[in-house]
């Protein structure tokens, strides 16, 4: 929870001034990274899998995958429909038990602790949970503070100023008394994003959170997940469809296909035409944003590309 | 709401509004209690049913008050309150309205269970064990086949009902190898009656309540978190599988022992929790008031069928009345809601 320096939303720097030393995620020269050598390898990591082996029942989606998530970046899953990032991203948060290999928090393999201990320290936020009937915006937000509470203890001071504080960091607290069934989709989003800040953990794992949302709402709520992650210090991950804004808005990409990490570290460093094309078989050019200097992704006319890239 | 907190950091959330309800028809059900042992044959007036609870009554009006009406209302009240309890459970883990007993056929067992002992012959306690027996296969079969990977509210409803509809069969076919002198007897179990209750009839269900009521109350909470999906919830370190088979269990003896100890009285289970949740107006599940409310459900109904009604009617009679009207409009507002 050290503020610094507030950069530009989704400049891809890295806290300097954080009490945990941060190296750099190493800087591959080849976009195409294997996990074995791992781009991520140099930085310090809370969490992270090896030889994962993730599976429904006996539909195998992933096989031997490694990854690593960079201690305070704000890393992006990116990949195409199937490949395998939500599926991730459930075995990182302790819903999927990896059919083999571990998902490591801390150190410890995430399915011996138990699930309150995990929730203290990682939070999530699913792709499309549920707001019970008649719910109010404060109520949902408290809900955050639940794997900190107990029979005995249902409401301390320090829940009722934590609540407080997440709606006021989401631009929600204004909107306290209000049901979340009468609310805009954007709104509802910053909702749930309180709920999970509430939960304060240095962790916060997000599955698509701006699917549904149009343009200007999906902005609102990655400029407010760049904020929590530069003024928080939070470790982000999310997976987020949009390869444009994955790439502005994360200071650390993991690229996937079929399964299996393409390439993994900082946009600037593995966003390439060739791996837009080897991951998602989409003829590009990369240029510049003009915004923010990011890489973004141009698909290639239909002419360039001789073929109809959609 | 109201938040009471101690210096030893200690703290409790009240909702006014619940606790309001909660308190009031706490105070009816105790109420029509009152008024219930003091009917009968030898009519008491309130305040001679207080005095002889309290121990101040005569010889005479001791034993009519303890061991002929008390166990009556005493079973009413207990049958009530696992019924409100379980109901609310099971319509907060499935997350839809209609999970209730009666829709899902746990009932049902408990009437196949009732019915074989009726039918090859056996005392009022085998009958009692072995529709909770029934109950509780029920319970377990229905598990097998919905619920092993996860909850889905709608699949659980139709295997229910599917499962019911079995048991209805098998019960159809039992009724007809019941020997004649018992049909009757069969028949009024089926409807659910208080009639004729002693001690011995409630007390596995008491037993069974001063259990199951803390643990299921000591799950509220985590069940709340359900509420947003599981996968928020175990995001919130809710052990979601492990708390849904314990509450499943719970609910599952709950509803069995109830049937043994009256009958499958219908639809207090499916009615309880939603007025429940109408008069609280909390968001969520309120098990406490709806336990509360099953209570007084149940005690009213058995008075309108035995004072209001011409004949002396069981109790399920009236509750299935009133109950499948509530369902009807519940149908119909819920899916003008867009609810269902």
């Amino acid at each position: 929870m050290t503020p610094r320096q507030a950069g530009e939303p989704g400049l891809t720097t890295v806290p300097a001034d954080g009490p945990a030393p941060m190296t750099v995620p190493a800087d591959g020269p080849a976009p195409t990274t294997t996990p074995e050598n791992g781009a991520t390898s140099m930085s310090t990591s809370r969490l992270g899998g090896s030889g994962l082996r993730l599976a429904y029942d006996r539909r195998v989606v992933a096989e031997d995958l490694t990854v690593a998530v960079p201690d305070r970046s704000f890393t992006v899953i990116i990949g195409p429909n199937a490949c395998g990032k939500s599926t991730l991203l459930r075995a990182l948060s302790r819903l999927l038990k990896p059919a083999a290999g571990a998902v490591l928090l801390d150190g410890a393999d995430i399915h011996r602790l138990s699930a309150r201990a995990v929730a203290r320290t990682l939070g999530l936020l699913p792709q499309s949970p549920i707001a019970p009937d008649g719910i109010g915006v404060a109520e949902l937000v408290a809900r955050g503070r639940y794997p900190h509470q107990g029979l005995l203890r249902q409401w301390s001071p320090d829940d009722e100023r934590i609540v407080a504080e997440s709606m006021a960091a989401t631009g929600v607290d204004d909107l306290g008394d209000r049901l979340v069934d009468e609310l805009s989709g954007g709104q509802r989003q910053r909702v749930w994003l309180a709920m999970a800040l509430a939960q304060q953990t240095p962790l916060l794992l997000l599955d698509e959170p701006t699917t549904y949302l149009d343009i200007a709402h999906q902005i609102e709520v990655l400029d407010l997940c760049a904020r929590l992650h530069e003024e928080q210090g939070r470790t982000l991950v999310a997976v987020l469809h949009d390869l444009n804004h994955a790439a502005r808005y994360a200071t650390h990409l993991i690229a996937m296909r079929g399964g299996r990490v393409v390439a993994a570290g900082e946009p600037r460093r593995i966003v390439t035409a060739e791996l837009v094309e080897e991951v998602f078989g989409l003829p590009c050019r990369v240029i510049d944003d003009p915004e923010t200097g990011t890489p973004l992704v141009v698909p290639a006319a239909r002419a360039r590309a001789g073929t109809v890239a959609r | 709401m109201i938040v009471i907190r101690t210096p030893g950091r200690l703290s409790v959330r009240l909702h006014p509004r619940v606790l309001a309800v909660g308190t009031v028809c706490l105070v009816l059900t105790l109420g029509v209690g009152v008024l219930a042992v003091g009917h009968g044959e030898y009519p008491m007036s309130p305040a001679d049913v207080l005095r002889t609870l309290t121990g101040g009554g005569s010889a005479a009006e001791e034993f009519i008050v303890t061991q002929l009406r008390l166990p009556r209302l005493v079973t009413g009240l207990a049958v009530g309150t696992a019924l409100g309890l379980a109901g609310a459970v099971f319509q907060a883990l499935v997350r839809n309205p209609l999970g209730s007993p009666d829709v899902l056929g746990f009932t049902q067992g408990a009437a196949t269970g009732a019915l074989v002992v009726v039918a090859v012959g056996g005392s009022s306690a085998a009958l009692a064990g072995s529709a909770a027996l029934g109950g509780v296969v029920t319970g377990l079969l229905i598990y097998l086949v919905a619920w092993r990977r996860g909850v889905h509210g709608y699949r659980l409803v139709l295997v229910g009902i599917g499962m019911s509809a079995i048991l209805t069969g098998v019960n159809g076919y039992l009724m007809t190898r019941v020997p004649l002198m018992s049909a009757s007897r069969a028949m009024l179990w089926l409807t659910g009656s208080l009639d004729g209750r002693g001690w011995s009839d409630v007390v596995p269900l008491l037993a069974a309540l001063a259990v199951l009521v803390p643990a299921l109350l000591a799950c509220g909470p985590a069940l709340r978190m359900t509420e947003l999906g599981d996968d928020a919830a175990s995001g919130l370190g809710v052990s979601v599988h492990r708390m849904r088979m314990l509450l499943l269990a719970g609910a599952v003896l709950l509803v069995a022992l109830a049937a043994a100890a009256a009958g499958p009285v219908p639809f207090v289970a499916l009615t309880a929790p939603h007025l429940a949740r109408r008069l609280t107006r909390a968001p969520g599940v309120t098990l406490l008031p709806a336990a509360v409310i099953g209570a007084l459900i149940t005690v009213v109904a058995d008075q309108v069928a035995l004072r209001a009604l011409p004949g002396q009617l069981p109790v399920g009679v009236v509750t299935g009345v009133i109950g499948g009207g509530y369902l009807v409009w519940l149908l119909a507002t819920e899916r003008r809601a867009g609810r269902l």
